[in-house]
């Protein structure tokens, strides 16, 4: 399977891609994902709120419907609760504080060559590596 | 219009996601596995998704969006204390988990307890971001 693999990842890259695109050139928006959630849930958004809940409806539905056409659709998710909530928690925190994750600093950012999208995706890159490093390898739990 | 936008934009990410691997985190914490048995896949999924965005970006100069009067201007805030520690907790939280905020949506639907689980703990977090910030980053304030 490793050999497709990447063939699939190029391809829902670009489905990524074409959708950040999408949201663009329509309502003139970035596609981030901790910015348009973040927004529903801070009140910092109160007049967008409807094509923010419309975007979060069409991005938690898709995947559903398209599961049947997939054998393999195990998220491996980790049972450990206590890292679990530290992990989201993290992640709450972290994107609100940095203000973009993977969709906007990552794919809008580096994509505009924008230089604070282009560090927080080298920081956070790194910070993953080295928990990956630390929970996995010395201590078991991811 | 504009709801029809986002809820097309979201559907087509969520269909990118799932079928890149993004939604699976074994894949992603494999690829921040830079240490140990590296999985490459992420490579190609957020290179796939730059390059649509990329073109985007150019074909953006003297246009205006289908629905907005301007596109979002790049960011002027500097590379500061709250990007890079945000990143790295941003990081932390995604290596312990695997998911990072689209994918944590991507799979509510079919994921089930543990990841509604996780999502809970990353609203609290975006919810204490405001405070989190308020505290520690205050003299950062623009």
């Amino acid at each position: 399977m490793i050999e497709i693999d990447w063939l699939w990842g190029l391809f829902g890259g670009l489905l990524i891609g074409c959708a950040a695109a999408i949201y663009l050139f329509g309502n003139g928006r970035i596609m981030g994902a901790s910015g348009i959630l973040g927004g529903l849930v801070d009140g910092s958004a109160k007049r967008e709120w409807a094509e923010r809940s419309a975007f979060i409806v069409g991005l938690v539905a898709a995947p559903m419907l398209l599961l049947p056409a997939f054998a393999e659709a195990d998220t491996h998710i980790n049972t450990n609760i206590a890292v679990l909530v530290a992990g989201g928690l993290l992640v709450g925190l972290g994107t609100r504080i940095a203000n973009g994750c993977t969709s906007g600093h990552g794919v809008c950012g580096i994509s505009r060559l924008s230089l604070r999208g282009i560090l927080a995706t080298v920081f956070y890159l790194l910070a993953g590596g080295i928990t990956v490093l630390v929970f996995r390898h010395m201590l078991g739990v991811v | 219009m504009r709801l029809l936008i986002a809820l097309f934009a979201g559907a087509l990410f969520g269909s990118g996601l799932f079928i890149s691997g993004m939604t699976d985190t074994a894949k992603v914490t494999g690829w921040l596995d830079i240490f140990g048995n590296w999985d490459p896949t992420l490579a190609f999924v957020l290179g796939g998704a730059i390059l649509p965005m990329f073109v985007a970006w150019r074909f953006t100069k003297g246009r205006a969006p289908l629905t907005a009067e301007r596109f979002p201007t790049p960011s002027d805030a500097p590379v500061d204390r709250r990007l890079v520690i945000g990143s790295l907790m941003f990081g932390a939280g995604w290596g312990l988990s695997g998911l990072c905020p689209g994918p944590a949506m991507a799979t509510l639907g079919y994921g089930g307890a543990l990841h509604w689980l996780f999502f809970a703990a990353m609203l609290a977090g975006m919810l204490l971001a405001p405070m989190v910030q308020h505290r520690f980053f205050e003299r950062d304030a623009d």
